[in-house]
């Protein structure tokens, strides 16, 4: 099936050329004709998604491996570019979020220009436009050069749009943070592109895929790629740069950020690990089980404590990864020891993630970002009561919260039901210890699960139910319908995605079938009723069945129990006698995960104190109470700090060569010369 | 009529049955409990009497309850009932047990609890606040400690489907599984947190202190409240009935033949009645615990739970 | 091998040593004294009653003794001998804070992971139906010993000894069919002596600290050892007069 240029290669061109046309388009969005961005750029990149969606998905569906070069970069490595299943599965999860984005933009954008601090708009659109650019590339390439290449566009272009709104100090801290960090996992990234190109004899995938490596040098190459790319992915402890970065960009580039860009680490382990290198081991996929389920847990446990709905949604990134790292790590012990169907159960699960987080938190971020359209406010507690005022809105932002807490019937719960299904196969293990490893993650991706509830109560809770707990916020209005369209996308597909499991799961097998040369024929072995992933004896769902059971019952309980009814009656809600309840006596952010504060105590840096004022007179009382709470994370102040302090320790130790005369460097340069003549020489 | 339909005949009857025999237990463990504490017995029924007026009543919502606040009663029951058709009652290899294995089962429940949190923030009244943070900070501790447990089970079933593992059980005849004591023993403890019994909340109380499922409820009333209250009687019965199937299967139907089903009517409403006499034993014993004691208590459910995974794997299979 | 093929005999010593590992998980969490002590008499109970099964599966008769003598030191004797100190020492309510109890008993798990590991070439070797049991024993054992280097509390110390002498011993029962019986009734007897020495061991303890907190021990280190009292006022009024 390999022809020379077929048609999905050509829509994914067309993608391509969409996308830099609307980066185009968009330098000439000065202040005067904003709306060379709003329709002109924004049309352009819904049309680049819906032609990233119909290229990924055609080779997806068709099981199409197309490969083309072009004559591009250096005289004698031309760029090779290939679409396969694995990469257009990716570029369907890309091309669905930019649409969205694209169906978002416009209004979300129009604060840029309405609001008091007017923003210039042509590197907004530019380098959303770039940001895209390198994400669809890097997926298309196939050799390391253009992956390396369209990897750092996506990743300066990424700082340039964290740092949009650089008048804030901390919008500019995050963006360097984020840089830094994206640099140093770029530079493992070659590190492990270097490995294989030095055994494959070259640099393009192929000769790379060609190649049997030495275990030791493969599990050198695997750390390199799992290092590089988890930093992206954003995997505890590679992860501080996250929460920091996300909230700060622009809210359609944060969904993009988190929904897509993180998922560009996924696929980068994916594809060394399974494809390039072609034989996992079972010793990587431990390490990668550990790494993830202590990034599920910790994600969640940070999340918590966050009152910044963005940051909060940006915590729960990490907590994803993990989840998806999992389901990676045990497909890929399940792999390295043997058990093929197990392993590609793994594999599904953890793409299945990958697409339903990518999904959900993409809506998500959509919903926190017309929370602050409308509101200007990041701050849980100033919110409330959004439900009455933004009801569309809130909607939307119920069905990504029931999603991403894993609750059926919506996409989150079956992947992470996959994800335990893989975990119970673990008596198949020869090995004792990792018989017994399995499990335990996987009642800690149980707590995960439930912790991520918790949090999605209180996110969704505290900003939309209850009462307005600031003035803002008690005016809101609901959004303009580009926003809400946008949303409705995302919110629409985490239904579909988890009522057919089964569907998405066989529109899933070329993938498995090109990495593992497996797929999972039991799933569907019952009819797209019934999901059956080992076998209808061991474990079956049937999430169709599960909604229309909830909506007959929900009309039916309605039907019998309304009928007839006088109308409701309205009064006060019951206050113990003291007087009318305001939005001051309702629980806080702070106050929902206090139990959780305590029980989980050790796990974050908790500063808390209570101040209180006393009155000037003769009888003294309380005037004032205040609370102080500071939580920090312990890998900031346990990891990266000593790093830190390390490394200008170590700067300053070599400062001494740092004279500032110009004859000295130029005594530099020539011993330089020296010395290279001589080696050369040699 | 072909067996196809027979089958799911049986299972909407069996379902029938769970959620009009739930209101029954309740009863049964309100009788037996003022027994043993020396009080006036209210009848059986009562619960039924309770459901009944409370549907009849007026409905009378907080002016600023929202659509959520309505729509959550019906989601909860719902969910809840779900979760009732999954469960092997009196019959195995029933087609509805085939929609839902534990896990899912876990996923309703936890369904029905997110939407009862929300519902007790809805109206921002303080006691719902507390009731939600509590219950979702309980629910989180008390989740991985049933997860491991139902593993535990499921490691030797080699399935999480319901009637699978029951029918995996029925067969095996008696053996003694250290695994499964400890899975019985944590699973018990789950059963007892999630279901809002003593020692970790006081399903009778209303002070402020104790509450955490009656304190998110409490702006609730007519039909909305009976549903609730339906739904977690429901609750505790499939506990009971999950735990009856896991560990004491014998008596269950596993053909459909009109004396297996009698006997299997009759073994559950015996295992049933001595179950919950086991609970009123507990709870009479026991006093409510402080919050800040429950992680501890769901804490040990957990090493239980774990204990039992580890003698699974080192006493039961390895070697 | 499947757990069902065994005889009903086999399979309650299994349960037995399940329990046994569980009373060890007990008394690693237990911070009250008296429990404490309960659940250390508990342990040898249970002991004992996995031997006398074990006994019967074999036919070995000299394990009866074995059990017996277990009943009598480690359910009768050695569990009063503590009760009688915990009254005396007037610590029979006492209760010691751990610090993170449940990262401790995820660490005790983590051990008897391990000891499923290492002991799993010993079970490749032996041919008896309870070969499981032998991670087991090994697990009480190193769990005892987890409990000594954790436990501030004298009497934790001592009961987490004597449990890991009841891991010793159950890996004898489970994997040889016990010690020679003179080994055993020597064991017996350092156990015993050594319970007795620890009493007097407290009384020292508690005289010179007033508490049976052992970190107190620190101070005798000569690293620690506190500044002589008599000198560091002199040395302050030497300096403000300088």
């Amino acid at each position: 099936m390999n022809t020379a240029n077929g048609l999905p290669l050509l829509l994914a061109y067309a993608a391509i050329v969409c996308t830099l046309l609307s980066g185009a388009v968009s330098l000439f969005a000065v202040r005067r004709h904003p709306g060379f961005l709003h329709f002109g750029s924004f049309l352009f990149l819904f049309l680049a998604g819906a032609a990233s969606i119909a290229a990924g998905g055609w080779a997806l569906l068709a099981h199409l491996t197309l490969t083309d070069q072009l004559a591009f970069g250096l005289p004698w490595l031309k760029w090779h570019l290939r679409l396969d299943p694995l990469s257009g599965f990716f570029l369907v999860l890309l091309g669905t979020l930019v649409t969205a984005a694209s169906l978002y933009g416009p209004s979300y954008t129009r604060e840029y220009t309405h609001g008091k601090a007017p923003q210039p708009l042509p590197p907004l659109g530019v380098f959303t436009a770039t940001f895209v650019l390198g994400m669809q590339m890097l997926l298309l390439a196939d050799d390391a050069l253009v992956f390396m290449i369209f990897w750092e566009i996506m990743s300066l272009s990424g700082y340039f749009l964290v740092a949009y709104q650089h008048q804030h100090a901390a919008n500019r801290h995050a963006a360097f943070l984020y840089l830094l960090l994206a640099h140093v996992g770029a530079l493992v990234i070659l590190l492990s592109f270097g490995v294989l190109a030095a055994f494959g004899g070259g640099l393009t995938f192929d000769q790379m895929r060609a190649t049997h490596l030495a275990p030791l040098w493969a599990t050198l190459a695997f750390l390199f790629a799992f290092l590089g790319f988890g930093t992206k992915a954003g995997m505890v402890p590679l992860h501080v740069w996250l929460p920091d970065a996300h909230p700060v960009a622009p809210s359609h580039i944060s969904a993009l950020m988190s929904g897509a860009m993180l998922k560009m680490g996924i696929y980068g382990i994916v594809r060394v690990s399974y494809d390039l290198i072609g034989e996992v081991r079972w010793e990587w996929g431990l390490l990668v089980l550990v790494i993830g389920t202590a990034s599920a847990l910790l994600g969640v446990l940070y999340a918590l404590m966050q009152h910044d709905l963005k940051r909060l949604l940006a915590y729960h990134s990490i907590e994803n990864i993990g989840i998806i790292l999992m389901g990676l790590g045990m497909s890929m012990i399940f792999l390295g020891t043997g058990h093929k169907i197990l392993g590609t159960l793994g594999l599904v699960a953890a793409l299945y993630h990958t697409l339903n987080h990518a999904l959900f938190k993409g809506l998500l971020f959509l919903g926190a970002g017309a929370v602050l359209y409308r509101t200007h406010e990041r701050d849980l507690e100033r919110m409330g009561g959004l439900i009455h005022r933004m009801p569309v809105t809130a909607f939307m932002f119920l069905v990504g919260s029931v999603a991403i807490s894993a609750l059926p019937p919506f996409n989150g719960f079956v992947s992470e039901w996959l994800t335990f299904q893989t975990a119970l196969q673990a008596p198949a293990l020869e090995n004792g210890v990792l018989r017994t490893m399995i499990p335990i993650s996987a009642a800690l991706l149980a707590l995960t699960g439930a912790l991520a509830a918790a949090c999605f109560v209180k996110a969704f809770g505290i900003a939309f139910l209850g009462k307005p707990r600031s003035r803002r916020v008690a005016h809101a209005r609901e959004v303009p319908i580009g926003m809400q369209g946008g949303m409705a996308l995302l919110a629409v597909l985490c239904l579909l995605l988890g009522v057919f499991p089964t569907s998405v799961i066989m529109a899933m097998a070329p993938i498995t079938q090109l990495l593992v040369q497996d797929s999972l024929p039991s799933a569907a072995a019952q009819g797209w009723l019934w999901l059956t992933p080992i076998s209808p004896q061991v474990a079956s769902y049937s999430a169709p069945l599960v909604l229309i059971a909830i909506v007959v019952v929900f009309g039916l309980g309605f039907l019998l129990l309304k009928r007839g009814a006088v109308p409701a009656r309205r009064c006060y809600p019951w206050d113990c006698g003291f007087g009318r309840l305001t939005s001051r006596m309702e629980y806080t952010s702070t106050a929902f995960t206090q139990p959780i504060r305590r029980v989980f105590g050790a796990v974050w840096k908790v500063d808390e104190a209570v101040e209180t004022t006393a009155g000037a007179g003769p009888i003294p009382r309380v005037t004032g109470i205040r609370h102080h709470l500071h939580v920090q994370d312990w890998s900031w102040l346990k990891v990266y700090q000593p790093i830190g302090r390390l490394v200008l320790a170590a700067a300053r130790r070599i400062g001494f060569i740092q004279t500032g005369n110009i004859h000295t460097y130029l005594k530099y340069s020539l011993a330089t010369l020296l010395l290279l003549l001589w080696i050369v020489s040699l | 009529m072909n067996s196809q339909s027979i089958a799911w005949t049986l299972a909407a009857a069996q379902t029938l049955l769970f959620i009009l025999a739930a209101p029954l237990l309740a009863g049964w463990v309100k009788r037996v409990k003022c027994h043993l504490q020396n009080r006036a017995a209210p009848a059986v029924w009562q619960p039924y009497r309770d459901l009944a007026k409370l549907i009849k009543k007026n409905l009378v919502l907080a002016e600023n309850a929202s659509w959520l606040f309505r729509a959550v009663p019906y989601i909860v029951f719902g969910a809840t009932l779900l979760a009732a058709a999954a469960v092997p009652l009196i019959a195995v290899h029933l087609p509805t047990s085939a929609i839902a294995d534990v896990i899912v089962l876990v996923g309703f429940f936890a369904l029905a609890r997110f939407f009862t949190a929300l519902a007790a923030l809805d109206i921002g009244t303080a006691f719902g606040g507390m009731g939600a943070s509590r219950e979702m900070t309980v629910a989180a501790l008390a989740e991985p400690a049933m997860l491991m447990a139902v593993f535990t089970l499921a490691m030797t079933a080699h399935s999480t489907n319901l009637s699978v593992a029951t029918e995996t059980v029925l067969q095996a005849g008696l053996v003694l599984r250290p695994s499964f004591l400890f899975a019985l023993l944590a699973l018990l403890m789950v059963a007892v947190a999630e279901c809002g019994r003593i020692p970790v909340d006081n399903p009778a109380t209303h002070l402020e202190l104790t509450m955490l499922h009656e304190a998110m409820i409490l702006e609730y009333n007519g039909r909305h409240l009976a549903l609730i209250e339906w739904a977690a009687q429901i609750k505790l019965m499939i506990y009971a009935v999950l735990i009856i199937d896991f560990f004491f299967p014998w008596g269950i139907a596993s053909e459909f033949s009109a004396s297996a089903l009698s006997v299997g009517v009759l073994a559950v409403t015996a295992k049933l009645m001595l179950l919950a006499m086991l609970l009123v034993v507990w709870e009479t014993v026991l006093a409510k615990m402080r919050l800040f004691r429950v992680p501890q208590f769901l804490g040990f459910a957990f090493l239980l739970a774990l204990l039992g995974m580890l003698t699974n794997v080192v006493l039961e299979t390895g070697g | 091998m499947a757990l069902s093929s065994l005889s009903l005999y086999s399979q309650a010593i299994i349960l037995f040593a399940a329990l046994v590992l569980f009373t060890s998980f007990v008394m690693l969490a237990q911070t009250r004294m008296v429990p404490l002590i309960f659940t250390f008499a508990w342990q040898g109970l249970l002991m004992a009653v996995a031997t006398v099964l074990v006994a019967i599966v074999s036919g070995h008769k000299h394990l009866y003794i074995s059990a017996a003598l277990t009943v009598v030191l480690k359910v009768g004797l050695i569990p009063w001998l503590l009760y009688r100190l915990s009254v005396r020492l007037d610590m029979n309510y006492e209760t010691e804070a751990i610090k993170h109890p449940s990262l401790l008993l995820l660490g005790g798990a983590g051990l008897v992971i391990f000891s499923y590991f290492i002991a799993l070439p010993i079970v490749h070797l032996s041919g008896l139906a309870t070969r499981n049991t032998i991670a087991v024993s090994i697990a009480v054992e190193l769990l005892g010993m987890l409990m000594m280097s954790v436990r501030g509390t004298a009497m934790a110390q001592v009961i987490g000894f004597m449990s890991m002498e009841n891991g010793l011993f159950f890996a004898a029962v489970v994997s040889t069919y016990g010690m020679p019986l003179i080994v055993e009734l020597g064991v017996a007897f350092d156990v015993m002596v050594a319970s007795i020495l620890f009493g007097v061991f407290f009384f020292h303890l508690r005289d010179s600290f007033d508490s049976l907190d052992v970190g107190h021990l620190n101070l005798l280190s000569e690293a620690n050892e506190p500044a002589p009292l008599a000198e560091t006022p002199a040395a302050s009024t030497q300096g403000e007069h300088a």
